[in-house]
């Protein structure tokens, strides 16, 4: 839920990264994380376990500049990805703004996916959203691994809307700013469409 | 999106720094903390130093909101507030409707004081947020409206 607060000049949004277990939703955003300047970003907060795998959720505000005087604020949210954690999914998902879904595009990954994606619709629609009308951009991350589907074939099963999808490494960068500039765009243009 | 936005104007972000500085005076707290239970820092008042109170915020909503689903799962409807007692700090949460007054003090206060001025505080924030979301909801984007005005070349060039 965005707010607006007109006394500090600052519009707050949410927007939660999505996707199967170790697709890269944590990797886009430590990527984010470090190719920030310091002033523009707060602490990157992950709830993990001890092995890395996201435990409830990682965290990071951004600031990405000013509209109007007002400073523009994104809180990045990563979903833990691994079936068992449904229940956390559900709370992250409160409030969003945008989604970004990070699917992994190994050939073996495929169910996965399509799983995740599945549970994005129910677990929205639970909280009142509809995929259909909420700020969505999808990204096919590890490009770069030797077992992957095509794009187009990988979007032509996991394309819900025609929402902008973008080809990712995010281990590189690749691809993840353009995701989420896409996704903050359609977000900020939604706000003004109102 | 499925929500209004959350318009804070400044007459009513005034009455809740207002508020927020008196419950800080009268439990005797380092710092008071007024956070949707979505994770948006709304308000907060006192001697935060160097607390990063963004994170705070999330992680404070993130807080409620799992220690309200383990409520469901034991036939609670939620809890309405959570204690961390820490040996030097110690952190108060309550839940207010659709946000969260967190409290956060020291050895210069107790746990009594602050529950008890954190209950009287509340029903003052919980009427202020009715009004914001009074006020949200019934704000349409007129002429004289932020985001009226706002531009698709404004919205570009924050991309550029």
């Amino acid at each position: 839920m965005t707010f607006i607060n007109y006394a500090s000049r600052e519009i707050n949004c949410k927007i939660v990264y999505y996707g199967p277990g170790l697709c890269g939703k944590t990797t886009n955003l430590q990527y984010i994380y470090d190719s920030t300047a310091k002033n523009a970003k707060g602490k990157l907060i992950s709830l993990a376990t001890e092995t890395d795998r996201t435990l409830f959720f990682d965290f990071m505000p951004l600031e990405l500049g000013t509209v109007r005087g007002f400073k523009t604020r994104f809180h990045l949210y990563t979903v833990p990805g691994q079936v068992y954690y449904d229940a956390s999914r559900k709370l992250i998902l409160k409030g969003v703004d945008g989604v970004v879904f990070v699917a992994d595009s190994q050939e073996e990954r495929m169910d996965a996916n399509i799983e995740s994606l599945y549970n994005l619709e129910e677990n929205l629609q639970e909280q009142g959203f509809d995929l259909m009308k909420l700020p969505y951009v999808l990204q096919l991350n590890k490009r770069d691994l030797p077992n992957v589907i095509p794009a187009e074939e990988l979007k032509a099963e996991l394309q819900r809307k025609d929402e902008p999808s973008f080809d990712a490494i995010a281990t590189d960068g690749e691809g993840v700013f353009d995701t989420l500039k896409a996704v903050a765009k359609q977000v900020l243009t939604e706000l003004r469409k109102g | 999106m499925a929500e209004t936005p959350v318009i804070i104007n400044e007459l009513n972000f005034q009455k809740i720094q207002s508020l927020l500085q008196k419950l800080c005076v009268e439990s005797a707290a380092r710092v008071v903390l007024l956070v949707d239970r979505d994770g948006q820092p709304i308000a907060c008042h006192g001697d935060v130093g160097d607390m990063d109170t963004t994170s705070f915020s999330s992680l404070a909503a993130g807080n409620i909101a799992a220690t309200s689903s383990m409520a469901r799962l034991i036939g609670e409807e939620e809890f309405p507030a959570v204690v961390h007692e820490g040996e030097r700090e110690s952190i108060f949460i309550s839940v207010i409707g659709r946000s969260l007054l967190a409290v956060v003090f020291d050895r210069r206060s107790t746990l009594g004081l602050v529950k008890l001025r954190t209950k009287k505080a509340s029903f003052s924030v919980a009427k202020i947020l009715e009004e914001i979301a009074r006020d949200s909801a019934d704000q349409t984007l007129n002429e004289t409206s932020f985001f009226a005005e706002v531009t698709e070349d404004d919205i570009d060039s924050l991309f550029s």
